[in-house]
């Protein structure tokens, strides 16, 4: 019988068993922030330990940066400080720090595939939920908390248990103007937000073979939201293609090494699988969340679902979810009045995610509607600068969308970007959670980038395929 | 010295009820702003519990019934979403601290963060999680008991389930792990040696 990847590459990392029956792991790629690691460096400080391998964590800054200017202080004392703690701490343990000056700054899931620094066969944490994202490249990794950030910062390791594999098979093709965010988005609608739990999620299939490595880090992205800690891709040409010729992957010899070792990884056709579920690609339509949980969605053409077509113990959230956004179940989603418009995040802040709005919005004509606050905010500097030297940021400053710099910025409510009130957000980030854009009482609509782009032109949900494409 | 074996916790309890209830909503990301987590105990749930203030409602956490609470009830997949520790800390930190967390079903990042930090979270079936919210609304102390795997409340006993390798660390008090993973220094080194590429390709 074969083995999937994350056995292989969970064996491979493992350093002993521990008398509680978990597996020491080794972490091969350490990626750290601002929020969740100054009490992990304390907490090392008071015990005495120094950084292990300080040469395996990297740094940057992207949660409480603020967007609209980069420069220091930051206005906001409290974000000035953590910033500062950041630095401090690098400083004093020798580690390599992205900053606001190294022009490579960005949201730590967004660098750290840019730089190479993510690759396959890895085991890679931070102290961060989507860190989920880096196994679009056939890694497993998952996010921590700060008291493991001190175990990974100290020893290189974690003690943890292993996890089932569930195959997510998405077969066949998109339709046009289908992305990668709706096959996610419709994955967690059907399997629940606990529908992951205890299992990595290893996606595999027509649909995913075709796409590109920032689509892959899209769904890889969102698996946590679907309850599994973490999700991969194996990789193939798409994964190296995207890696030759980064700062830190492999090159000369040691690329035929690094190959070798990546090919060797992959599940094997005869792997043993947890449990495997199936869907069509042909069925998936692009998706708009409708609720305070990422599993509360429906297709663009929807309506909200009735409280009855759930199961009894769902309903108290799911009517909590209609009073909480003022939707009415039986409603059609489409038409659905916003206020705000964000495009970013570690989910859909990518050059392709600007590229593709970009180009669905040039020489239409087309403009953001009157009244609607439309932010784009690149999910690195590198982003920025390409957006920029593309003529994208041209193009969609020209429509009436506002460019800012990298950061979280609007998926969370840590910097100045934030809703207002009861605003109603068309958002490309992860998480539609009560008050999770920075009003407690705000909004979220999760989308994928090309529909919050109609919606910030609608004024409303509208079908980005329609309104970009109008017959 | 303290005790860090985490065998019996016993105390009132506070029911909290809801699947799905993420960790933006028990600690809210403006509170993260800081570089310890000391203060985070009075901003536990701050935005549900204003929220429903401002609704002439009052949050369990909010209920002079349960003010001395030491264990938290809950029901399905409690603290989904960000890997913040705050959450937990915040709620080891809220009036009397809670020392035991029981529920239908907990996400497995808030799951390890409670670990981490010596608090225990047990899940139960969703027929004895309604009958230990009933009890402790009506006083009853829930008693959590990693031994024998059983949460109870008045008369009525539950079986609980934890993974058996935090129940060993919880009982035998080993929850704080950096020290045991330290130990094995050479044999981290030797395991690092044979990753292609831990060390530069």
């Amino acid at each position: 019988m074969g083995q999937t990847l994350y056995d292989k590459v969970f064996d491979r990392h493992t350093v002993r068993e521990l008398d509680s029956g978990q597996s020491q792991l080794l972490i091969g790629l350490h990626l750290i922030h601002e929020v969740t690691t100054p009490q992990a460096f304390s907490m090392l400080d008071e015990r005495g330990w120094k950084v292990l391998y300080p040469e395996r964590t990297f740094a940057t800054v992207d949660h409480i940066i603020p967007t609209k200017s980069q420069l220091r202080p930051f206005s906001d004392s409290l974000a000035e400080q953590m910033m500062a703690s950041l630095e401090a701490n690098v400083k004093k343990h020798g580690i390599r720090f992205f900053d606001v000056d190294s022009g490579r700054q960005g949201i730590v899931h967004v660098i750290g595939p840019e730089l190479g620094l993510t690759q396959p066969g890895m085991t890679i944490c931070c102290g961060d939920s989507h860190t989920s994202t880096h196994g679009a490249f056939g890694a497993i990794a998952f996010g921590i908390g700060t008291s493991q950030v001190r175990d990974v910062l100290a020893t290189q390791t974690l003690p943890i248990e292993r996890l089932e594999v569930c195959r997510i098979d998405v077969s066949g093709k998109l339709g046009p103007g289908v992305y990668a965010k709706d096959v996610i988005l419709h994955v967690i609608e059907a399997r629940g937000t606990k529908g992951g739990v205890g299992f990595a999620y290893e996606y595999s299939g027509d649909v995913f073979d075709a796409m590109t490595m920032d689509e892959r880090m899209t769904v890889c992205n969102m698996s946590i939201e679907g309850g599994a800690r973490c999700g991969y891709v194996n990789p193939d040409e798409t994964t190296y293609e995207y890696l030759r010729g980064r700062e830190f992957a492999p090159n000369g010899d040691a690329w035929e090494k690094a190959t070798e070792y990546w090919e060797s990884v992959k599940t094997d056709a005869d792997a043993e699988l947890g449990d495997v579920a199936r869907f069509d690609g042909a069925n998936i339509e692009p998706m708009v969340t409708w609720g305070i949980t990422p599993g509360q969605s429906t297709s663009v053409g929807g309506t909200i679902p009735e409280a009855s077509t759930f199961d009894e113990a769902e309903r108290v959230q799911v009517t909590e979810a209609y009073e909480y956004m003022g939707l009415e179940p039986g409603r059609a989603i489409a038409g659905t009045p916003v206020d705000v418009a964000f495009i970013g995040s570690c989910t859909n802040g990518r050059l392709s995610d600007f590229e593709t709005v970009a180009k669905l919005v040039e020489g239409r004509g087309l403009r953001v509607k009157s009244g609607v606050r439309a932010l784009v905010v690149p999910g690195s500097q590198e982003v920025r600068k390409q957006m920029i030297d593309l003529g994208y940021a041209k193009t969609l400053e020209e429509a009436g969308f506002e460019i800012r710099d990298a950061g979280c910025s609007m998926c969370l409510a840590m910097n100045p970007d934030k809703l207002e009130g009861r605003e109603v957000c068309a958002s490309s980030s992860n998480r539609n959670f009560k008050g999770r854009q920075g009003s407690p009482t705000g909004r979220t609509l999760l989308m994928s980038p090309a529909m919050v782009a109609a919606a910030a032109i609608a004024g409303e949900v509208a079908d980005a395929r329609e309104l970009f494409n109008p017959s | 010295m303290k005790d860090d074996k985490r065998t019996v916790m016993t105390g009132p309890a506070v029911p909290v009820r809801g699947n799905d209830i993420d960790t933006d909503r028990i600690i809210p990301a403006r509170f993260l702003k800081s570089i310890t987590f000391e203060g985070l105990g009075e901003h536990v749930f701050a935005d549900d519990r204003a929220q429903l203030a401002d609704a002439g409602k009052t949050h369990a956490l909010d209920d002079p019934r349960f003010s001395d609470a030491t264990i938290l009830l809950v029901n399905k997949n409690f603290g989904c979403g960000s890997s913040r520790e705050h959450a937990p800390q915040a709620l080891n930190r809220w009036h009397k601290g809670i020392q035991a967390i029981v529920g239908e079903s907990f996400s497995e990042i808030f799951f390890g963060n409670c670990l981490t930090i010596g608090i225990p979270a047990v899940a139960v079936d969703e027929v004895a999680m309604a009958r230990l919210m009933a009890a402790a609304e009506t006083g009853a102390e829930v008693r959590v008991d990693l031994e024998s795997k059983t949460v109870s409340a008045g008369e009525e006993s539950f079986p609980a389930r934890i993974a058996e390798g935090a129940r060993s660390q919880l009982v035998f008090g080993s929850w704080d792990t950096t020290a045991e993973l330290l130990s094995a220094e050479s044999e981290i080194a030797k395991t690092a040696e044979g990753v292609p590429y831990f060390h530069g390709w």
